[in-house]
């Protein structure tokens, strides 16, 4: 290369780090605008005295009566109780599978894995209408026989039938994550204790128990900010047996008369103050878990348990799970959806089966408009979700920009809110400045965006964690641009980790309720709130249809999107 | 004709705990054609100084020239991809999406002007035929052993045939037969080609064999630059001489002819700057000692106890106990030593070298049995 060349070239580029410095600031005002301005603005909104957050007349009317109210006291009880019993359940059930088929000679053990996926994927709603189905006081399908033969029945309608239901759907994700908690801990660790004298128990109880220890915390504290902004079971079981929660409560105070967004705001601050906290300790418990670094990268064998005869009575509890938690709603959900009038199944309804329900779903006009916009919400959030996180990676984990740990920290603070806290603060942003989108396809992608930011950018960055920095400085050692490095070198190394991501947020998008649920028109209904409309025109068997519906377009996509994802990996 | 020069280059990191000078007034010239290393131990600002030529580093001050065009420094800065260079890094770089062929190509397809296909398909077999890689261009790059990687990522530095080759630590991830073999390839091809070359290593015996110049850095600092043989007959401190080989350090005072050492007066050459009354550091290499088990009646010679025998192969490990100094030594492998026996050891005035003595140490006695590699 020329003398010349060399001083030309470099004269007439901007440095890369202004670029930098550009992109990085274009990012920060784009997730202070998804992030920082909603919560502002419930603030705000939680202590405005007219109807617009900007008018700055203030007063503590709300906050007073969600703090010192009777009714308040009792809403504190009934969500601690209900988050902490479902946690709680679902903790239960998730770690002895998981302990079970990690640790012990159990059979089938990669057929659990793929089972567990299945709740993760049916949406909450449609497992809880399934549960009402089954739970139903006079014609469920476990209560109308208990009645008939006992004289009683189990009532859904209530603290511990709201509690079942969600631990039952949220125990996979407690299987999933202590699985891989009793995975990554080094067994030579027990084995040592072992070769130390100490027999089983103390083994268990000195090493096993406290080396877990922090997995179980963060697990437990994840349960319980989940069941804690679940909007299904409180909606669909909790407002008709009168046992309200956070999440209900916000909702009614927007629907019942007369609406109250002030008080709505004021709950949706008490409900985003107790998910902080909880997501406060659990990042404690794993910063705590770090220091242990249990976890080394290798392939563990462990020891397995030997069950001998307990073998097919571990086998057969973990199957009246599945069937319980899967194999029963589904074929409750069939049921109802080739019948024109739940009812217990008897000779005569089975006669009379149906497929007046789907045609119903399939003519309707607004599940129509629900599936087509469930679709594009999912396309566009994901694929933004996607490109914006991977950029805030990169500047994250590749430059030495000031302030790029506050990138990460925005990105991140969505976990925290609950998706129907975060559907009041949107409509208290939009209510206020001037960008006429409620109502819209809009409104709910920025909601969708914000709510997916923290695992994209999980994803996203611990993917670029893991390229070797040095992969990109030999491009540019080799004569590549930025670009170039960008295109031919950074892209193709993560794209298997940028499918997988969007995949996920793709699949959770279509599953979404609680954010969408205060923020949607009848121009802009999607799926989850489409069966929850249908509900309240008390359309069951129409719910049913849909829901059977969803639940096979999900997993159809998941098995798909899986095998294109698998492949992209196998690729690279 | 390609020469590098480096002056006055500095670079500061910025780390939680305060600034990190990585390199500090760093200057030196590599001529045309000449193998250049930077040897030190970790942390002494070797890949910094690597990264700020290849403009992966932005120094604070100093400029970087080749031949007459500033790279860094007088207020320009040329970024990476415009600096004719080849670099190969310490974890190679080995694009794994790619295959060999493709991984050698990138640097011709990404080049301002890229050459037509059959051209680039030429220089490609070319570069590899150089590492001896030829015939596995179509072999994805993650299934290449350890050293086909690094030879791979050679010819990816070379296909471009750049002014300028960069290697940081190309051999430290190689199995030890691996890296001798590799360097004795690398010394070949470098000579061949007669191509400017940087090195960074921590392994004095790959400086010592590859170089014609190494320069020793010291917490960001060149302590000193020479021939491989100056550096290790005339070490200019005790930090050289412990890095550039074995040393055992005898601290004393100046007298008229020699130091003070050993319960009796050492005989060695004195420069100016060791006056009678100075403290002084006598640098003795291991294998101009010379171990008997009688007295022959020489200068500079002393009795003393074996410690420590110790058979390697082609030479006896020895230490010697001489009035509580520990002297190391090395003895031919076939002489008759006990451990414990009384030995006289001779310390050979002409390799007798007296520094003076700036406090430096070599930490505790972590070196005196790691002798296997070099
Ligand atoms: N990106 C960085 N940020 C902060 N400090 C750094 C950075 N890179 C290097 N340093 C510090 O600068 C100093 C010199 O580092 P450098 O990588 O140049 O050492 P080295 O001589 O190559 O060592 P090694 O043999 O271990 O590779 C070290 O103290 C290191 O911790
Ligand atoms: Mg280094």
């Amino acid at each position: 290369m020329a003398a010349t060349t060399v001083g030309r070239r470099a004269g007439m580029r901007i440095p890369a780090w202004r670029a930098e410095i550009v992109v990085a600031g274009g990012a920060a005002l784009f997730l202070a605008y998804l992030t920082v301005v909603p919560l502002a603005m419930l603030l705000l909104g939680a202590v405005s005295a007219s109807g617009s957050a900007l008018d700055f007349q203030f007063t503590t009317r709300y906050l007073e009566r969600v703090v010192t109210d009777q009714a308040s006291l009792e809403l504190l009880a009934n969500s601690l109780i209900y988050a902490g019993g479902a946690a709680a359940l679902a903790f239960a059930l998730g770690t002895a599978a998981a302990w079970a088929v990690e640790r012990t000679n159990i059979p089938a053990r990669s057929l659990w894995y793929g089972l567990a996926l299945v709740p993760l994927i049916v949406p909450g709603i449609v497992h809880t209408v399934a549960w009402l189905f089954l739970l139903s006081p006079e014609i469920g399908w476990i209560n109308a026989p208990l009645k008939t033969f006992f004289g009683f029945s189990l009532s859904v309608y209530s603290l511990p039938g709201m509690i079942w239901i969600e631990g039952l759907h949220t125990a996979p994700l407690a299987f999933v994550l202590m699985s891989a908690a009793f995975r990554a801990m080094d067994p030579s660790l027990e084995e040592a204790a072992a070769a130390s004298r100490a027999d089983a128990w103390k083994t268990f109880r000195r090493v096993t128990l406290p080396l877990l220890l922090p997995s179980v915390a963060s697990v437990l504290l994840i349960l319980f900010v989940r069941a804690l902004e679940g909007f299904e079971v409180p909606a669909i079981i909790g407002v008709p047996g009168r046992i309200f929660v956070y999440t209900s409560r916000i909702y009614l105070s927007l629907k019942l008369y007369p609406p109250s967004f002030g008080l709505a705001a004021a709950y949706g601050l008490v409900l985003l103050a107790i998910s902080i906290v909880g997501l406060v300790l659990h990042r404690r418990a794993t910063r705590h878990a770090e220091r242990y670094a249990t976890v080394t990268g290798k392939g563990y064998r462990p020891r397995r348990l030997q069950l001998g005869r307990f073998r097919y009575v571990a086998l057969g509890a973990l199957g009246l799970y599945a069937f319980l938690a899967v194999v029963l709603p589904f074929l409750v959900l069939i049921y109802a959806s080739l019948v024109r009038v739940y009812s217990v199944p008897s000779l005569e309804s089975l006669r009379e089966l149906t497929l007046s329900n789907y045609s119903f779903i399939l003519e309707d006009e607004l599940t129509r408009t629900a599936v087509f916009n469930s679709l594009i919400l999912g396309l566009a959030s994901a694929t933004v979700v996607v490109a914006v996180t991977a950029v805030i990676a990169w500047i994250t984990v590749r430059t030495r920009l000031p302030g790029r740990g506050a990138l990460d920290f925005l990105a991140f603070v969505p976990i925290t809110i609950p998706g129907i806290v975060l559907g009041i603060s949107l409509i208290w942003v939009y209510f206020t400045i001037p960008i006429r989108i409620y109502g819209t396809l809009w409104i709910l992608l920025v909601a969708y965006v914000t709510r997916y930011l923290p695992y994209g950018i999980r994803g996203t960055t611990s993917a670029l964690v893991q390229i070797h920095r040095e992969l990109e400085e030999a491009a540019g050692a080799a004569g590549a641009r930025w670009w170039a490095t960008f295109r031919y070198i950074l892209i193709p190394l993560l794209r298997p980790a940028l499918v997988g991501v969007w995949i996920y947020v793709f699949i959770i998008s279509l599953r979404e309720l609680g954010a969408g649920v205060l923020l949607y028109s009848s121009q802009s209904v999607v799926l989850a709130v489409r069966i929850f409309d249908l509900r309240d025109s008390g359309n069951y068997t129409s719910i049913a249809a849909l829901s059977v519906f969803l639940i096979i377009v999900l997993v159809t996509l998941v098995s798909v999107l899986q095998r294109i994802g698998g492949r992209t990996i196998r690729e690279a | 004709m390609t020469t590098l020069r480096v002056e006055s280059l500095r670079k500061t990191f910025t780390a939680q705990r305060g600034a990190v000078r990585a390199v500090e007034d760093v200057s030196f010239t590599v001529e045309d054609a000449r193998f250049f290393t930077l040897l030190g131990p970790s942390g002494c600002g070797k890949t910094t100084t690597l990264r700020c030529i290849a403009g992966l580093e932005r120094p604070e001050a100093g400029t970087i020239r080749l031949d007459d065009d500033v790279l860094s420094g007088d207020g320009r800065f040329v970024p990476t991809h415009a600096r004719d260079i080849g670099m190969v890094f310490q974890s190679y770089a080995i694009w794994p999406h790619m295959t060999v062929f493709e991984n050698v190509a990138f640097p011709l397809r990404v080049s301002e002007h890229p050459p037509s296909r059959a051209e680039t398909r030429r220089l490609v077999a070319e570069a590899l035929v150089l590492v001896g890689l030829e015939g596995l261009e179509e072999r994805p790059a993650p299934q290449l052993s350890g050293g086909q990687q690094q030879r791979l990522a050679l010819a990816r530095a070379l296909v471009r045939k750049p002014k300028l080759l960069l290697l940081d630590e190309p051999l430290s991830n190689l199995d030890a037969k691996l890296r001798q073999r590799m360097r004795i390839e690398l010394r070949e091809l470098q000579r061949r080609l007669g191509i400017t070359t940087v090195y960074v290593t921590h392994d004095q015996g790959e400086a010592l064999f590859l170089s014609h110049r190494v320069a020793v850095m010291q917490n960001g600092r060149i302590v000193q630059e020479g021939r491989p043989r100056d550096l290790y007959a005339s070490p200019a401190s005790a930090f050289v001489a412990d890095f550039v080989g074995d040393a055992t350090f005898l601290p004393g005072e100046v007298v008229e002819g020699g130091v003070r050492a050993l319960g009796g007066i050492v005989r060695c050459a004195l420069s100016e700057a060791l006056t009678p009354g100075a403290k002084a550091l006598l640098v003795m290499r291991p294998e101009r000692v010379l171990v008997r088990s009688a007295p022959a009646g020489l200068v500079n010679e002393f009795a003393g106890t074996l410690r420590v025998a110790a058979f390697l192969g082609d030479h006896l490990d020895c230490i010697v106990d001489v009035v509580g100094t520990e002297l190391r030594a090395r003895a031919h492998p076939t002489a008759e030593l006990r451990r414990e026996q009384r030995v006289w050891v001779e310390l050979p005035p002409e390799h007798c070298l007296a520094i003076p003595d700036d406090g430096w140490r070599p930490r505790a006695l972590a070196r005196t049995f790691d002798d296997d590699e070099t």
